[in-house]
């Protein structure tokens, strides 16, 4: 399997890595709150068919500071940002988790840039009724499980594996720098208004969700389907949790690739 | 030395098996543990604790801010503080402090601490603490990484609110304010002296050194956890070419005072036990917003060796209860009055501090408990250690009240 290509791209905020595999339509990957510290399973499945560029969102490992991003105006421009240096535009946008909030948001305010929206488990809501489970205030023994059905294997993707102590260190403040912008993003309850903008989504929308997300309830999805101007359909996934790419890439790649060939 | 008495206002009748049957004191806490008709009663024992402490020559007292907590239940230690300015006469009232990244617009605290100090004639201590992740993240929801940006800018819009002469329009970042113009002013110029309470983050020490802000350490885990964070600092200030002034910082302690050692763990060991048992059951889930510490400081503490000591003496301890036996752990110093009073001038000494804030007050201490150990304290502590470091610095942060003969006396009230 071949490797990845990695391009650097000079946007308002700074420099943005910019992760880019395969030929043919293109996709921009939006990725949830870990971010990218490394390539994913469920972006090779889909660069076997498609051009794949994932763009780093602020803060996430490969991508700008965050810290000058005081109000969703500074992160919804700044998510365009990301979006335009993965030069994708007029073709599929993936947005899982915080990416899923932020691709939401593009798809509704830049519809031409846009032409098939997919939100794996976005944020961007809140039901009092029916809260999203709160992933900022956990203990750390605990957040592997609430986010994923593979929390051992999410732990080493996250983990620096290097004995090098700088190394380390560094990978530590990028993962904890991660952390930080998507709380930043999402403080205090995950709900950035997105539901008064979800009107304005016109494309084909597809929402995918673990079967066991423990994070975001099943009526969620509905709602956002409901909201959106746009065809939506909703696709559960089978042994997945809130990471449903991480968790089933296969399956959620298949589902993926059906959607966007579709007409 | 100046010697401050610190309530922390806690809430004495948690039940035996709180740790038990529940996650936390903060944030999650049960509502329906609190009976508000014994608050009633611990309100006032304990404003009388302070007012008692007062009449017994301590320096100052002292009031905090917590927000959905079970060992603290002064959400508002203004209101507290307000109270104390009328009943007291000589003592500095020390808020410590008012969280002013939680107020829109923060000059709230500007106009209340003026009043605070019009009131007094002029015996305020200014506290601005950053506050902790569960008061201000998780009880009131503020963004962490948002959090000590709106601090320094609160910080700054307060301090200028007391100093400018004229109303003037305030452009920050997160307060926009046509019209700043607090009424009433404070008493003492150009401001209150400010105490910042902190943790041990880097930022707060150097914001302490530009601004000429005293630096306090309120940690439960006493001496010992304090060694590490005070090095640190001073060697910050150090760096910085500040003078070691021990009245450049503060310090917290609890103290039991009793006629023999043996005699103070008997008394003391159960309200001890309380307190770091039922009032420090803190659920850990709370402990870490993300972005709540600053990426210079996560670098410090895992570079610098002081640093990771006292980010472990922070870190860890408060979410481990402490074992049966607190009192030999040195988080809490009891013994006979010249024990106590020579193990607070090593304290004092070790961690050159010249501001001791006393818990003589901790966990469900009876009110007779409370007096006894401050009657103790005053009397026969007090004046072994009042006169340390006087010799040799000055305090410049301390409060320049009114002269005594030219301040209002409230009146009884007319039967």
């Amino acid at each position: 399997m071949t490797a990845h290509a990695e391009r650097s791209a000079a946007v308002p905020g700074g420099e943005l890595r910019v992760w880019e595999k395969g030929a043919g339509p293109a996709i921009c990957f939006f990725a949830g709150v870990v971010g990218l510290p490394r390539w994913l399973p469920v972006l090779d499945r889909l660069a076997e068919a498609h051009r794949v560029a994932a763009p780093s969102l602020p803060g996430a490992p490969g991508g700008h500071s965050a810290d000058l991003l005081d109000d969703h105006v500074d992160w919804l421009l700044a998510a365009r940002d990301a979006h335009r240096a993965a030069e994708t535009d007029g073709g599929a946008l993936i947005g899982a988790s915080t990416g899923g909030a932020l691709a939401a948001d593009v798809a509704a305010v830049w519809p031409r840039a846009v032409g098939k929206l997919v939100l794996i488990a976005p944020f961007g809501m809140f039901d009092e009724a029916e809260p999203i489970a709160d992933i900022f205030a956990q203990r750390p023994r605990d957040r592997s499980p609430l986010l994923t059905n593979r929390p051992e294997e999410l732990d080493a993707y996250t983990a620096c594996g290097s004995d090098d102590a700088d190394q380390a260190l560094e990978w530590d403040i990028a993962m904890q720098r991660a952390n930080n912008a998507a709380a930043r993003l999402l403080w205090p309850l995950g709900d950035t208004r997105l539901a008064t903008r979800l009107g304005r989504i016109a494309c084909p929308t597809l929402l995918l969700r673990g079967a066991d997300d423990r994070v975001m309830p099943r009526s969620y999805a509905a709602r956002m389907a409901d909201a959106i101007s746009g065809p939506a359909t909703i696709r559960e996934i089978a042994g997945a949790g809130h990471m449903a790419e991480f968790d089933r890439p296969d399956e959620v790649a298949e589902a993926i690739a059906a959607f966007l060939a579709g007409g | 030395m100046k010697v401050l008495w610190f309530h922390l206002m806690p809430y004495t009748e948690l039940p035996e098996d709180f740790k038990e049957r529940h996650p936390g004191v903060w944030v999650e806490i049960d509502p329906a543990l609190f009976d508000p008709e014994r608050a009633h009663v611990m309100y006032n024992d304990f404003m009388d604790e302070l007012e008692f402490a007062a009449d017994r020559g301590f320096d100052g007292i002292c009031v905090n801010e917590h927000h959905s907590n079970g060992y603290g239940l002064m959400p508002s230690p203004n209101l507290i503080a307000s109270s104390l300015a009328r009943r007291t006469s000589d003592a500095a009232i020390c808020v410590m402090g008012s969280s002013v990244a939680l107020y829109d617009p923060p000059i709230r605290v500007a106009e209340e601490f003026a009043m605070i100090d019009c009131i007094s004639g002029g015996r305020l201590i200014a506290g601005f603490p950053v506050g902790t992740p569960m008061d201000t993240c998780y009880a009131y929801s503020r963004n962490p990484g948002l959090l000590r940006p709106r601090y320094y800018e609160a910080i700054d819009l307060i301090t200028r609110a007391w100093r400018e002469d004229k109303p003037f329009p305030y452009n920050g970042r997160f307060n926009q304010l046509r019209y700043v113009n607090p009424w009433p002013r404070p008493i003492q110029k150009p401001r209150p002296p400010v105490w910042v309470p902190g943790s041990g983050s880097v930022e707060t020490w150097r914001m302490c050194y530009e601004n000429d802000f005293v630096y306090a350490y309120l940690s439960y885990w006493g001496y010992k956890a304090g060694l590490g964070v005070m090095k640190g600092f001073w060697e910050e200030m150090k760096a910085m070419g500040a003078e070691p002034n021990p009245y450049h910082a503060g310090f917290l302690q609890a103290v039991g005072v009793a006629e023999s050692r043996a005699e103070a763990v008997d008394l003391y060991a159960e309200p001890a036990s309380y307190f770091y048992d039922r009032c420090l059951h803190l659920d850990p889930k709370f402990a870490r917003p993300p972005g709540y510490v600053s990426e210079a400081t996560v670098r410090s503490r895992i570079t610098s060796q002081v640093s990771r000591a006292a980010d472990q003496a922070i870190s860890a301890r408060p979410f481990h209860s402490a074992d049966d036996n607190v009192l030999e752990q040195g988080h809490v110093i009891v013994g006979s009055p010249d024990e106590v009073a020579d193990q607070l001038r090593e304290v004092a000494i070790n961690l050159n501090v010249g501001h001791l804030m006393l818990l003589l007050h901790f966990g469900n201490m009876s009110k007779d408990l409370t007096r006894h150990n401050t009657q103790l304290f005053a009397e026969r502590v007090l004046p072994q250690i009042a006169d340390l470091f006087d010799d040799e610095w000055e305090d410049k942060w301390w409060p320049s009240p009114m002269p005594s003969q030219s301040r209002a006396v409230p009146e009884p009230v007319a039967v």
